[in-house]
This record gives C-alpha cells, sequence and structure tokens, in this order.
C-alpha cells in the first residue's frame, strides 16, 4: 500500500505529474474523438447521398463518385 | 476545430471537385509520375481504409506500454526525481510538434508546385493536430518547468519559438478559413506554412546558438545520448507511439477532408441536375 | 512541366531569400535573444550599471552560504570567471551545488551581483540516482561535472556519456 500511495505522490510533486498527464489525455484524446466523429459524419453523409442519388435517377457526377467509394465500404 | 459544414458558398468549390477528380484519374493512368497514383483520392482512401486500423491499433498497444513503462517501471531522475517522468510526454510531443509542420511544408509546397489535390488537403488537417500536439508540449513544458527551473514560463529563444509555433497553427487554421473562395484560403494557408517554416531550424538550434534556460538535446545523437539506457527507452516507446498516433489521426482527418469534398460534389450535381 | 518547373524554382528562391534574411535578422538580434550572460561575458563586456540582466552558469561547489533571514550568498561560475551573487528569497528545488543557475538582478558597485529571481537551469543528462551513485564512486564525479567521457574502469556498461557536440 505504501507503495502504491509513494507513487501517487510521485515525490512530492504529483500535481504536477498527474496534471501533466491528464492535460495531454484531456487535449489528445478530445482531438480523437473530434477527428473520428468529424469522419463518421462525413463517409454518413457520403453514403447518404450515394443512395439518394441511386434511387432518385443516374446523376452522372453522383455515379463517378459511388464507384470509386464502392470498395472503401466494403472494407 | 471541424471543417464547417458546408455552407452555400462552398457549392462554388464543389463544382469545381468532379472536374478536378476525373483529369486527375486520367494523369495517373497516363503514368507519367508515379507520385499522382496516391494523390488519387478514391486509392487514397482505399490504402488508408486499410491502413488505418493497424496503425490506430499498434499507437495504442505502444502507448499503453509507455505510458506503464514510464510511469510506473522506469527509474526517477538522480536530479530531478519523478518530475522526469514528465518528460515521456514533453519530449516526444515537441518531436511530433515538429514532424508535423514539416510535413506540412512538405505538403504545402507540393500543392503550390504540383497542385496535389490531396496536398492541399494533408496541409489543412496537419494545423489542428499539431496546434494540439504543440498545446501539450507547452502545457506539461510549463508543468516541469515550475517545480524544477522554479517558474512557469520565462521567455527564452526556446520556448519562445516553441510558443510561436503554437500561433503559426492557429493562424493557418484562421486564414485558411479567412476566404469565401477556399482555393484562395488553401492557397494564403500553404503560403504562411512555408514562410513559417523557417521556424523549424530556430526551435531545434535555439539551445545551441543562444542561452536559454531549456537545456541543450539530449538524444541528439543516438550513438551517445545523455540518457541512461533505462530512461531512454521508454521516451522511445513513447516517441514512436506518439508518431503512430500523429500518423493515424492524419489519416482519419484527411479521410474525413476527402469524403467532405465528395459530398459537397455530390450536393452541386443534385443541384445542378435539378435546375 | 515547365510551368511546374518554374513554380519550383520561384519557390526556392523565395526561401533562399526568406532564409537569409531571417539569418541576417536572427544574427543582428543576437545580443537580445540571449537570456542570460556568463560570467565571462560580464567580464569582458560589463553592462552599464543598473541594468537588469541575467547572469547564468554553475553554482560554485563549497560556495552556497545561508546568512541571517532567507539571504544566500553563492558564486556563480563557467569555468573561467566567477561572480558572487546574494539573493533573498525562496531558492528552486533545483539549486544545488554544481548544479546549473540562472539569476536576474543587477550588479552593485562592489561587484556583488544582487537578483532579484533565480531560477534552477538542469543539464541534458538523465539517470537513476544509483547510476549516479556508481559513478560517484567509481571516481571523482560530483553532480553537475560533465559525465566521465572517457568511461573510467568502474562506469557501469552502457552508463552515458555527455552530448559533447555543443
Amino acid at each position: 500500500m505504501t507503495g502504491l500511495s509513494s507513487w501517487i505522490a510521485m515525490g512530492g510533486h504529483a500535481p504536477f505529474v498527474w496534471g501533466s498527464y491528464g492535460v495531454s489525455a484531456l487535449i489528445l484524446g478530445a482531438l480523437a474523438i473530434v477527428s473520428w466523429r468529424g469522419h463518421r459524419a462525413a463517409r454518413a453523409l457520403v453514403a447518404r447521398l450515394e443512395a439518394e442519388g441511386a434511387r432518385r435517377r443516374p446523376a452522372p457526377g453522383a455515379n463517378a463518385a459511388a464507384s470509386t467509394a464502392a470498395p472503401e465500404r466494403a472494407a | 476545430m471541424d471543417r464547417p459544414a458546408t455552407p452555400p458558398a462552398a457549392l462554388a468549390s464543389g463544382q469545381a471537385a468532379p472536374a478536378h477528380a476525373a483529369p486527375e484519374g486520367a494523369r495517373a493512368t497516363a503514368g507519367r509520375v508515379n507520385l499522382h497514383r496516391f494523390a488519387n483520392p478514391g486509392r487514397f482512401l482505399r490504402l488508408s481504409g486499410q491502413l488505418l486500423p493497424w496503425i490506430a491499433a499498434a499507437a495504442a498497444l505502444l502507448l499503453g506500454l509507455g505510458l506503464a513503462w514510464g510511469l510506473a517501471f522506469s527509474p526517477a531522475d538522480y536530479q530531478q526525481g519523478e518530475t522526469v517522468r514528465i518528460m515521456y510526454i514533453h519530449v516526444p510531443s515537441a518531436w511530433v510538434a515538429m514532424a508535423c509542420y514539416s510535413t506540412m511544408a512538405i505538403a504545402s509546397a507540393s500543392a503550390l508546385v504540383w497542385r496535389h489535390p490531396l496536398a492541399d488537403l494533408v496541409a489543412i488537417e496537419c494545423a489542428p493536430i499539431g496546434a494540439c500536439f504543440t498545446a501539450v508540449c507547452l502545457v506539461t513544458g510549463s508543468l516541469w518547468g515550475r517545480p524544477m527551473w522554479g517558474t512557469y514560463w520565462v521567455w527564452d529563444a526556446r520556448l519562445t519559438s516553441v510558443l510561436l509555433l503554437f500561433f503559426l497553427y492557429l493562424g493557418h487554421i484562421a486564414l485558411v478559413n479567412a476566404f469565401d473562395d477556399p482555393a484562395r484560403g488553401r492557397r494564403a494557408g500553404a503560403i504562411l506554412a512555408l514562410v513559417g517554416a523557417v521556424n523549424l531550424p530556430i526551435i531545434k538550434f535555439s539551445v545551441d546558438w543562444w542561452s536559454t534556460l531549456h537545456q541543450p538535446a539530449s538524444v541528439s545523437r543516438l550513438a551517445a545520448p545523455a540518457i541512461h539506457p533505462d530512461i531512454l527507452w521508454p521516451l522511445l516507446v513513447m516517441a514512436l507511439a506518439f508518431t503512430l498516433l500523429f500518423a493515424a489521426l492524419l489519416l482519419l482527418r484527411v479521410r474525413a477532408a476527402i469524403y467532405a469534398q465528395r459530398a459537397r460534389a455530390l450536393m452541386a450535381a443534385r443541384a445542378a441536375v435539378r435546375a | 512541366m515547365t510551368r511546374k518547373r518554374r513554380r519550383l524554382w520561384i519557390l526556392l528562391l523565395c526561401a533562399l531569400g526568406l532564409g537569409s534574411a531571417t539569418a541576417l535578422v536572427l544574427t543582428a538580434l543576437d545580443d537580445h535573444l540571449v537570456f542570460f550572460f556568463s560570467p565571462s561575458d560580464l567580464a569582458e563586456r560589463p553592462p552599464p550599471p543598473e541594468r537588469l540582466f541575467r547572469v547564468g552558469g554553475l553554482v560554485e561547489t563549497g560556495s552556497v552560504e545561508r546568512a541571517e533571514g532567507s539571504t544566500v550568498r553563492f558564486r556563480v561560475t563557467d569555468g573561467a570567471k566567477t561572480l558572487p551573487v546574494t539573493f533573498q528569497g525562496l531558492l528552486p528545488d533545483l539549486f544545488r551545488e554544481g548544479q546549473g543557475v540562472v539569476a536576474q538582478g543587477r550588479l552593485g558597485p562592489d561587484g556583488v551581483f544582487r537578483a532579484t529571481e533565480v531560477l534552477a537551469r538542469h543539464d541534458e543528462t538523465y539517470m537513476p540516482p544509483e547510476v549516479a551513485d556508481a559513478l560517484r564512486r567509481a571516481g571523482h564525479w560530483k553532480p553537475g561535472d560533465p559525465l566521465p567521457g572517457g568511461a573510467p574502469s568502474g562506469t557501469p556498461a552502457g552508463a552515458p556519456r555527455p552530448a559533447s557536440g555543443s
């Protein structure tokens, strides 16, 4: 137990050491989550637009985009 | 931090995008310049989709290993005691912050000279990632400086040049989004990124050229670094983990940017059909 | 192809111009970019009296005296010259004999530097305490000294060496 509490105390500089790790986790974690959500939303939007485009009529622009995106959705 | 939603103004560029994609593919089949094969957004999506899970998994694995090693299993320093553990995030984030700027500068140069469609996206997506890593570097350095040096901040050449790097990233984000015409914003951003690249050697060599409160580099030569292996190894593991994390974030964000561009093109095409 | 070639050349020329302009500016600003002066710098070019500046170097071993109150007297050395310093206040954790220090203050008429702020400066060597102890026992090495680069017989395998490349 003393081993654990002395580890947490970090030689008396606990706020600085744990603060550094905490702030870093916060910044990089937020960046990762925002990036991942952005990616998911953009991909879903493209998929929705392509599905709507295919249902309505084969628009030339939508077709070209769909052909390159098709293998991607399988992956 | 995220790209703005696609406003009607973006339609102007959306119309340019499909026209953009087709000749790019044609050029790739011509096979004159091999690099253009990877500049094809469709190919990039496919390739990055396959790579991304592996890179992200490796980053997570190494991050876990590095954190456990650095926080629990590495020795304290003979002078700095336990506080030295801040180094395991401070130094890798500084390295990645600079590597990210180098990536941004190289991508900007190839966007200006060769007009790669992907180079612009890479440069633009580097900025928020670099800003975050630089922020981590600044905050952890400050929290390290207080107990060791006796101050959170001094205006010495190293600290000031890294703060300038942070503002360069923020300025790049602001500049790219400041134009109504996205193409002009991208070009202005590319020029800013290249001009700001002079800051990189200044950051690197500031501790050698001028006297600074910040100590000189410890890992300047891998053959004989001034760090004991017990402290050096967790540092290198964390550095590799941060580099992979950077790669994963960049791939993810560039993919998102390609999808956003494609969505704009699809909406523009639909608007054109309706009209 | 020629247009790309031309853009490339324009870019390279701009980079060259910007690089040399920056180099010139930095050279001109050299004195202002320096964070502290060493005792040798001060002996060479004494600063005007009552000017606030910083002096940096190592705390000379055996020079630290704690006077009444919280006043501390020590000497800062860069190997060639030393400068006596007095300071009243709290010293940072890392303030030790033989360790780096940067003091801000004014030079008195008696040649004693009156510091208003003292910051510790550490070197670029990192090692576990046991290794430092072993080094200390093996030779006459002490903290703050450059690590024995010549690797005396007692040096543990894989012991760090100083990064001598400035």
